[in-house]
């Protein structure tokens, strides 16, 4: 007798699991507009009744305020002061990485450090200033360390004569001339120089002689510069106390160095806990192999276990440069002019609200997009190339 | 001794300069602080202003609902934290024990004292005895658990149990008092708590979302995370603070706690999703196969095989996000003019008898105490928990 073989009787379409899977995305699909429905219904009928504006007209009324240090005329429109923030922004998030890094790599290793005294002051640098609310840290920087720490204008401090400290801002020595000429050029020597370290690196990857290639390159780099400067006549600048203000240099806002020093304080103790623990996650035979052919201390960091540590670390240190652009809205807290504080001033002025502050993050949302993305660029480029 | 110096301080030329001046930096900054605490600072204040700084003007008839809360936490924190394993490396003696016990919380005892010295009276003595004996009797609690009938309770039981007693009590404490009345440092503490309890489901369904098998369910999923991450929390506090009310139907008049706590909601819900789904990702693929072999639903797959061991495996990171939304909550203040600690600190130093005089050191200081003792003590226990589960040693 032959078994008898159930032929497969057919799934209902109720338990198929093709159906299932699309039912599913359809219910959430419709939950999720059921929802955004709920929402921009509400929206609707509130506006109806508050009759606000709710589309970017507001962009081309006029600012009504000014923006100190800058010539931004009130007449000019909203749209105008918006830009004068998103560069500002940009100003805070520029700077606030660069010296957030390297303070944060330096801390970083001092943790690591095989002395006693470094080990522990970087340790209660981080543990104090990680545990701390950045908004704290900001007050503390504004309230107490600019506006009373530092003396007022009379009696200004003048470390070494090139800087003028007071309540009104800090002025540093700066160039004279067109920042645009000076820019293209400082640039331009930078690619020269990075050619030249890069043509040195070659002959040397050929001849398999020692060369200090970057040395190299740096010299040229600032030679260049010097030229540059020669060349086209620039000159320094002090500042100097003048009555009630200062001229000459560059007049730093008391409200930019407190956000940018708030900033740096609180991401560097973030950055230095990455670098310790990528340094800590370069494989141990890499050290023990720099120290077999016998490189020293510092070329044993800067050419085996950093580079190797920053390949580990590119993903974390990202995310934190995304926080300090984040963070950097904070600055509305102590009227630095940056996005968010001119989308407080603009709304407190008449301009909606809700186009308003949803233009910010949108803003805010294309430079976390472009920053992920050099970020990410980095990190392929730095990534092991494997099999 | 000498040869510890020696090696650890006196290697070579340039590690006896790093020395020296990484001493004298270290010294200088200790000196500063000795004297700022002891000598130059005035601290009648924070004396002064001690409840406000705390609990606001909340009234004084309701703070035996705030205290009951407190001693609630620290009941169910005791008692889950007790009826978990065991250390490894359990100390044997008294003194040991004693001595991780002063490790682990000896800051928070010490904050304790400290405060109660600054209250200086009769009840601040009794309520610290109370969350003593709360404490302790929680441990009994925790204990029992694995000695009595109760060994016989489900395990998410035992949890919801203990997780709802204060929750309960801390959501009856926030509807009891008007909102004006809130303040100081119960606000950042109720909303932490609160936003964070609220954010744990939604942060679980979207890391499951995210890691889903159908593609809407993910990309929706993911573009609400990525939106999230995207944006700064202060923004969209302010954005709450002026736009909340156009989204919801206007029978409902948010205040200024209900904004802060649905943008704290939604915005931790998305940084937890990451941290969950690195959990998720962290369980082997066996794990779920053996659930399917076994014939399980995909449903009881996920919520008795995976998601467990993931939400385990990512305790310290959670107490990590738990850990800055607390810090966070100071933005509550700024943004939406909530009267948290901060912004107590900060209005106390204009009082008139306080004014000119320069004291927002003081106040800054006592904020940034409370603050540094709580964050540093939790990222110090998450650290321990770590250690415990053994993730990435094994």
């Amino acid at each position: 007798m032959s078994p008898q073989l159930s032929t497969p009787s057919k799934v209902p379409f109720f338990r198929d699991i093709r159906t299932l899977k699309w039912a599913l995305q359809i219910l959430a699909l419709l939950a999720v507009f059921a929802l955004f429905y709920w929402l921009y219904g509400n929206y609707q009928e509130n506006v109806a009744k508050s009759s606000i504006q709710t589309d970017l007209r507001f962009l081309d009324n006029p600012a009504n305020f000014t923006i100190p240090g800058n010539d931004l005329d009130q007449s000019q429109p909203v749209r105008d002061a918006f830009v004068e923030g998103f560069l500002n922004t940009l100003r805070v998030a520029f700077i606030g990485i660069a010296l957030a890094t390297i303070l944060g790599t330096l801390i970083g290793i001092a943790r690591l450090s095989k002395n006693f005294m470094v080990r522990t002051l970087g340790t209660v640098y981080v543990e104090l200033v990680r545990n701390l609310p950045l908004l704290l840290l900001l007050t503390f920087m504004n309230l107490a360390v600019v506006l009373q720490a530092f003396p007022r204008i009379e009696n200004a401090w003048l470390p070494l004569d090139l800087f003028v400290v007071s309540n009104r801002g800090i002025a540093i020595p700066w160039f004279i001339g067109s920042p645009a000429q000076l820019g293209i050029g400082i640039l331009s020597a930078a690619l020269l120089a990075f050619v030249v370290a890069k043509v040195r690196i070659r002959q040397a990857d050929k001849s398999g002689k020692q060369d200090r290639a970057w040395l190299v390159g740096i010299v040229t780099f600032v030679v260049l510069v010097i030229v540059i400067w020669l060349l086209f006549g620039y000159g320094w600048e002090l500042p100097y106390v003048d009555g009630r203000g200062t001229t000459g240099g560059l007049r730093l806002d008391p409200s930019f160095f407190a956000l940018v020093a708030s900033l740096v304080i609180y991401t560097s103790s973030h950055i230095a806990e990455i670098v310790r623990g990528s340094i800590l996650a370069v494989s141990k035979g890499q050290g023990e192999a720099a120290d077999a052919i016998a490189l020293s201390g510092s070329q044993k960091m800067r050419l085996i276990i950093l580079p190797q540590a920053f390949r580990i670390a590119m993903p974390a240190l990202g995310n934190q440069y995304l926080n300090l652009i984040k963070n950097s809205s904070l600055g509305a807290t102590i009227s630095y002019f940056e996005l968010t504080q001119i989308a407080q001033i603009t709304v407190g002025n008449g301009s909606p609200a809700v186009p308003a502050f949803s233009l910010t993050l949108l803003v805010y949302l294309a430079i976390s997009l472009v920053t992920s993305l050099v970020v990410n660029f980095f990190n392929r480029r730095l990534a092991l190339v494997e099999r | 001794m000498i040869t510890w110096i020696r090696r650890n301080l006196f290697r070579s030329i340039t590690d006896s300069i790093l020395t020296v001046v990484s001493a004298s930096i270290l010294g200088y900054v200790i000196f500063q602080v000795f004297q700022f605490v002891f000598i130059t600072g005035r601290w009648e204040i924070i004396q002064v202003n001690l409840k406000i700084l705390l609990v606001g003007r909340f009234p004084e008839e309701l703070m035996y609902l705030v205290g009951f809360s407190i001693l609630a936490t620290c009941f169910s924190i005791a008692s889950l934290a007790s009826g978990m394993n065991r250390p490894i490396d359990k100390p044997p003696t008294l003194a040991g024990k004693l001595w991780e016990l002063f490790q682990r919380f000896g800051l928070i005892i010490a904050t304790s004292a400290f405060l109660i010295v600054l209250a200086g009276d009769l009840d601040a003595v009794l309520f610290g005895a109370y969350v003593v004996l709360s404490i302790f009797a929680g441990r009994l609690f925790g204990r029992a658990r694995r000695t009595t009938p109760l060994k016989r309770l489900p395990g998410w039981l035992w949890v919801a149990i203990n997780v709802t007693l204060p929750l309960v009590l801390i959501f009856l404490t926030m509807g009891q008092a008007a909102l004006e009345e809130w303040g100081g440092f119960l606000i950042n503490f109720y909303l932490a708590v609160v936003s964070i309890a609220l954010s744990f489901p939604l942060g679980v369904m979207l890391a499951l979302g995210r890691r889903s098998t159908l593609p809407l369910v993910r990309w929706l999923s993911t573009a609400y995370i990525e939106l999230l991450r995207g944006a700064p929390l202060f923004v969209l506090l302010l954005l709450a603070g002026v736009a909340l009310e156009f989204f919801i139907p206007a029978s409902i008049a948010p205040d200024a706690i209900f904004r802060a706590v649905t943008v704290f909601t939604l915005f931790t819900a998305a940084y937890l999703a990451e941290v969950i789904r690195g959990g998720l990702q962290s369980i082997p693929k066996g794990q779920a196969e053996a659930g399917k072999a076994l014939g399980l639903s995909t449903f009881k797959i996920t919520f008795l095989i995976t998601l467990p061991q993931a939400l385990r495996n990512v305790i310290p990171a959670q107490i990590g996000q738990f850990i800055s939304l607390f810090k966070d909550t100071t933005l509550a203040g700024v943004a939406l003019s909530v009267l948290d600690l901060l912004n107590v600190g900060t209005a106390i130093t204009k009082q008139d008898d306080y004014l000119g005089q320069g004291l927002i050191y003081e106040s800054l200081a006592f904020v940034g105490l409370l603050f540094w003792v709580g964050s540093y003590v939790m990222s110090r226990e998450s650290q321990r928990i770590e250690k415990k589960l053994g993730v990435g040693i094994r």
